[in-house]
């Protein structure tokens, strides 16, 4: 039995082929065409975006380095150093070594805090799992995005490093923007 | 008969000297000058700024090009032939300025007390003179390419080879035009000829094809076949490097300028200005300059839009096209001239 196309056939229909004179004249004409949408780009000025000079503003929800919280009112850290975030990250770049709170030593809210705490941001690939595991919101991601340094030991953030506010700011995207 | 004794007067020797040496250098200053706004305008035509961190707007980069060329270890491939892999880049260079020695900048001018006409010179085969060199500008791509030892260089440099052959025709074909109007090789003549019109207008089919014959001449986008980054990395100059890469390069956009004057000079009435001024003859070389930057603005434009064309479409273009139009051009011409007078 052979094999009849039936309605999967598909009828290509073409123009017919311009004759020499319609089609060096249709080459010339989308030539001019051509030219004039590569010299409209100039009056419009260049989109390029300065780099260290000028930053392109991140939204809110970007997630750029990690940063640890304090309490406003008491100054205690929110981290209590359950390693839920380091259990959460696929990366495996966070370590936290818990400790006692003492009535004399006292560090953070709960029971025990994070004796050390260090992301090692260059395995860090920024999912935000730490962010959703942490039960106390102690760990969020900041915006910072300037994370290159010479050498891999640098890229290891410690607590008070993640603690501290991060010297150069990033513009935040206004809410127009 | 000598080509001088055709000129119609003799220029002290010395004045025949400090001129070349004035052309060398003018050409030596263009050629910067067009890099850095080849560069910046492709940018812009790309809605990005181009190069501006050397310097103020970036003006210096390409002197920080060329700085960081020259400084380079000259270096060739084990396979390569050594003394034709020296010299190929150094016919390429010779040629092109050759060829600018013959863009007329004005018309003969009394200086010191002589006649001094503002061209390196004008002989009496202008349009030969510049069809010759831009032919013998071909052995410095073909050799450079075969003498490189590496197939894709030597495909650059065949590839050039054909490109040079298909539309050197066209352009000599277009010229041809012009010559019968003019009555004259001359190129001096030929811009006197055009004081009534700038032959762009009559013979605008002509300048048309005479130019897009440039473009393949000149190796430019798109007919950039023999550099053709995309499929050959470099074609004829990929193994070239330093000062040798340099010696290319600046070839390359000499010839740019060359093309650019020619045209100037044989379709866009050379130094003449139209509406009846006739300025002092100090303004002549910058009307030429003007003319020219807007010929070149005009190669940049043309770059930034079409992407380059396939080999075959390349041949096909040059023979079924274009070599039909231009002596269709040619013989139209002739018949008119002939009818007129």
């Amino acid at each position: 039995m052979t094999w009849s196309p039936g309605e999967h056939m598909i009828e290509v229909r073409r123009t017919p082929a311009p004759g020499a004179a319609r089609g060096a004249w249709r080459a010339f004409r989308e030539t001019l065409r051509g030219m004039r949408t590569t010299f409209g780009r100039i009056p419009e000025g260049p989109v390029t975006v300065q780099y260290p000079e000028e930053k392109v503003p991140v939204y809110p929800r970007f997630r750029g380095r990690h940063k640890l919280h304090r309490f406003e009112d008491t100054g205690l850290e929110k981290c209590v150093g359950c390693s839920l975030c380091a259990a959460a990250c696929p990366a495996d770049c966070i370590r936290v070594v818990a400790a006692e709170n003492t009535p004399a030593n006292r560090v953070s809210a709960g029971e025990r805090y994070a004796a050390v705490y260090e992301i090692n941001l260059s395995r860090c690939i920024f999912c935000g799992y730490c962010e959703l595991a942490c039960p106390f919101d102690a760990i969020t991601m900041g915006h910072d995005y300037e994370l290159s340094d010479h050498d891999r030991s640098d890229l290891i953030f410690t607590k008070e490093m993640l603690l501290a506010e991060p010297l150069e700011r990033t513009p935040l995207r206004a809410e127009d923007e | 008969m000598s080509v001088l004794a055709l000129v119609g007067y003799y220029e002290p020797w010395w004045v025949q000297v400090l001129k070349s040496i004035v052309i060398f250098a003018v050409a030596l200053q263009l050629v910067p000058v067009v890099l850095i706004a080849e560069r910046k305008l492709l940018g812009r035509f790309q809605s990005r700024y181009g190069p501006n961190r050397v310097g103020p707007f970036g003006l210096l980069q390409p002197m920080a090009d060329i700085l960081k060329l020259l400084t380079k270890e000259q270096f060739r491939p084990t396979t390569s032939v050594g003394l034709l892999f020296a010299v190929a880049p150094v016919i390429s260079i010779l040629t092109a300025v050759a060829a600018f020695a013959l863009i007329p900048f004005g018309d003969t001018q009394r200086i010191f007390g002589t006649r001094v006409g503002l061209y390196g010179v004008d002989v009496s085969i202008g349009p030969l003179y510049l069809l010759a060199f831009g032919a013998i500008a071909f052995y410095g791509v073909m050799l450079g390419g075969w003498s490189s030892g590496s197939k894709y260089s030597f495909l650059g440099a065949m590839r050039g080879a054909a490109q040079l052959i298909s539309y050197e025709v066209s352009q000599g074909l277009a010229l041809l035009g012009v010559l019968f109007s003019s009555q004259t090789l001359s190129l001096t003549g030929i811009v006197h000829a055009q004081a009534g019109m700038w032959y762009v207008v009559p013979q605008f089919a002509g300048c048309l094809i005479f130019l897009i014959a440039g473009f393949a001449e000149t190796n430019r986008a798109p007919f950039d076949l023999t550099e053709a980054d995309a499929e050959l990395v470099g074609g004829y100059n990929t193994e070239f490097g330093g000062g040798r890469f340099a010696s290319y390069y600046f070839a390359e956009y000499l010839n740019v300028l060359v093309v650019s004057g020619i045209t100037t000079t044989v379709f866009l009435g050379g130094w003449l200005l139209p509406f009846g001024l006739h300025p002092p003859g100090w303004v002549d070389p910058l009307v030429v300059l003007a003319k020219m930057s807007l010929v070149t603005f005009l190669f940049i434009w043309i770059r930034a839009t079409l992407p380059r064309l396939r080999y075959d479409q390349l041949m096909s273009f040059g023979w079924k096209a274009l070599l039909p139009l231009a002596t269709l051009n040619a013989l139209v011409t002739a018949i008119v001239v002939v009818a007129t007078h």
